[in-house]
């Protein structure tokens, strides 16, 4: 008997009683969405900043490398898509537009639609993602529903910089992937 | 394997053990505030209990359902019934890739199936990439917390390791020095994988597609660089529609460490292009336990990490003294369902207070289900030392008489009494527990002279 024979018929024989499956009905949410959503992000270590800033600071940066998938920011780009990702492994700046994002906790939803290749958001040492105003809901609720069931064969919910605090509980930003995410909200 | 004995050596280091009890009680104290900030956080626990209850309950379908959507979406999906068989499974596929070293994100199950020592007994290096995980791994531990598996070291232990292996600076011990040297370390690892490894926190049997969540990005710089990624999950990690998504990504990190959401929730659906994508889907015992029909909903867990942190024992006896994968009040309630003899101790490492119930985001009766391994342990080994006291106590609680005279005779014999009598090693409740004060009289006593 096949292992998975084995497990399926070793469940099926426990005859159990089929339980209710519930529906998942609307919460409030915050009055404030985009001020909801600044500050939940900034609790995840990220900041939402306008266009004039971020341009502002990628002119006073040093960033050789930059890519933005947006055409709002097609002028910084200075790169193409690599063959492989690892070519990104010196990437300074990656410019994504994100679908929706979720004001109770900054979360931000992205396919393969945004990304080009996956690997980006992760392993350019500078994140900006950027999302219309309208594309903010209030909870995790609402953005499931907002995505539906689409078929992208990766997508992701970033909500902060790549942080861990596994050295004696101390909060440091910049593990692996991102050490910043700034947000435009458009 | 005993609880009490490992504890004792927990507790040697006084001032490490205070320090360990009240850094998961500031994780618990994080927890608090963040739940607070959300109205319906009752109704969420319901939700999510309820979800993972009917998903239990039709286990058999949904993780068929589950093959079928991802095998459609292009995911090789494969069947473990135990330990070994998942070993075999990822060592197989190794061997097609010739892989000779691998990076993998934090999977309690390839702890629980012993997938690192298996690995590298075929010559495989591999490399735990959470920087809680690498340190445990240069030591030679096991986690001893599952969202948090280095939470028993000091600055300094990290940075001694960190020198020896990774030549930082010897006594430099900040913690965003030491992180960075992880992380230049580990990007070298990131960029010559080929495969990578991943646990998996939830896998949605109607959309055929799984969700990772962390918040280091260690999973996706794996997996997004290697060329195939394999994902392991025990066959109770599934729900069964995608917005229930929702509910579970709510709970988990403020559960686990009181964050609103993990930074990174990464949904695997179909492999990249050129690119392949295996989920390995594992029993290990878990049909047992689902058999079992008083202990089946502790296949509810999702693994936060909430009841650790929360439990006076766990906070003060530190993870490894459960000597399980799992450790805590979750882990006192699914290891005995593995080998009853091992982790008999387990169910008694516990006051019954209930608080691991109190904060389980999907409200699995821990306490209750301690109370009910106790049952059984005591049936299959007899009664302990703790028993015959207890069975005095019986006695005494049972004769109003004897009741009456036994609580005159300990007031008085405690006051006058050395401890060195009291504290004897035949009782065994009496270690590391202090008595109260003894009242000058009793209830009873005082409502004779003053009732008017």
């Amino acid at each position: 008997m096949s292992s998975k024979s084995s497990i399926i018929s070793q469940i099926k024989n426990l005859n159990m009683e089929e339980k209710p499956l519930p529906e998942i009905p609307d919460f409030e949410v915050a009055a404030n969405l985009e001020e909801a959503f600044a500050q939940s992000l900034a609790g995840n270590k990220g900041q939402v900043v306008s266009k004039d800033e971020l341009e502002a600071l990628i002119a006073a940066s040093d960033f050789k490398k930059i890519y933005s998938s947006s055409p709002l920011f097609d002028a910084y780009s200075n790169c193409e898509l690599p063959a492989h990702p690892a070519e990104f492994a010196d990437l300074d700046l990656a410019i994504l537009e994100g679908q929706v994002a979720s004001a109770e906790n900054g979360a931000i939803w992205l396919d393969e639609s945004n990304l080009g290749i996956r690997a980006i958001p992760f392993i350019t040492s500078h994140l900006v993602i950027l999302i219309r105003g309208e594309a903010i809901v209030g909870n995790m609720h609402e953005a499931y529903q907002k995505i539906g069931s689409a078929h992208s064969g990766f997508g992701a919910f970033i909500a902060g910089p790549s942080k861990t605090a596994d050295i004696e509980q101390s909060l440091v930003v910049g593990a692996h992937g991102a050490m910043s995410l700034r947000v435009v909200i458009l | 394997m005993s609880h009490p004995a490992n504890a004792t050596a927990f507790l040697k280091d006084q001032s490490r053990a205070k320090w360990h009890d009240e850094t998961l009680w500031i994780v618990r104290q994080k927890r608090d505030q963040t739940i607070h900030a959300i109205p319906e956080w009752e109704k969420l626990r319901d939700l999510a209990s309820q979800i993972k209850e009917h998903t239990l309950s039709k286990l058999d379908f949904y993780l068929e359902e589950l093959e079928k959507n991802a095998s459609a979406n292009g995911i090789k999906v494969h069947w473990a019934e135990n330990a070994e068989e998942h070993n075999e499974i990822v060592g197989r596929i190794l061997e097609e890739k010739n892989c000779k070293a691998i990076v993998k994100s934090k999977s309690i199950l390839t702890e629980e199936c012993h997938l690192n020592p298996y690995l590298e007994s075929k010559g495989i290096e591999v490399v735990d990439t959470d920087l809680g995980e690498r340190i445990i791994q240069f030591l030679k531990q096991p986690p001893s917390h599952i969202v948090m598996p280095a939470i028993h070291l000091k600055k300094r232990d990290i940075s001694d390791i960190f020198h020896e292996k990774l030549h930082t600076e010897k006594g430099n011990e900040d913690p965003v020095y030491l992180t960075h040297a992880a992380r230049l370390h580990l990007r070298s690892k990131f960029l010559e994988a080929k495969v990578a490894i991943t646990g998996v926190n939830f896998a949605v049997a109607e959309t055929g597609e799984f969700v990772v969540c962390t918040n280091e990005g260690n999973a996706d710089m794996g997996v997004h660089l290697a060329d195939t990624h394999i994902a392991c999950m025990g066959i109770e990690k599934l729900i069964p529609r995608r917005k229930d998504l929702g509910v579970f990504l709510r709970l988990l990190a403020r559960s686990a460490t009181g964050q609103s959401i993990t930074n990174y929730n990464s949904h695997f659906r179909s492999p990249a292009p050129g690119k392949e994508l295996h989920l390995i889907l594992v029993n290990n015992g878990r049909t047992k336990q689902l058999a079992r029909e008083k202990f089946r909903n502790s296949l509810k867990c999702i693994r936060c990490g909430a009841c650790m942190n929360t439990c006076p024992i766990y906070r003060r006896s530190g993870g490894f003294s459960y000597g399980s994968t799992v450790p805590g009040p979750i882990g006192s309630i699914l290891s005995p369902g593995i080998d009853l003899k091992k982790y008999s101790t387990l169910p008694f490492a516990s006051t019954l207070c209930g608080s691991c119930s109190d904060v389980c985001p999907v409200k699995i009766n821990i306490h209750e289900q301690l109370y009910e391994w106790r049952q059984e342990i005591t049936k299959a080994h007899g009664t302990s030392a703790k028993g015959l006291s207890m069975q005095l106590a019986n006695g005494i609680f049972k004769s109003p008489l004897a009741y009456k005279l036994s609580g005159k005779m300990m007031r008085a014999a405690l006051k006058n009494l050395p401890e060195s009598i009291i504290y004897n090693p035949l009782n065994v409740w009496g270690k590391s527990r202090n008595l109260p004060e003894t009242p000058a009289e009793s209830f009873k006593d005082w409502y004779k002279k003053n009732r008017k």
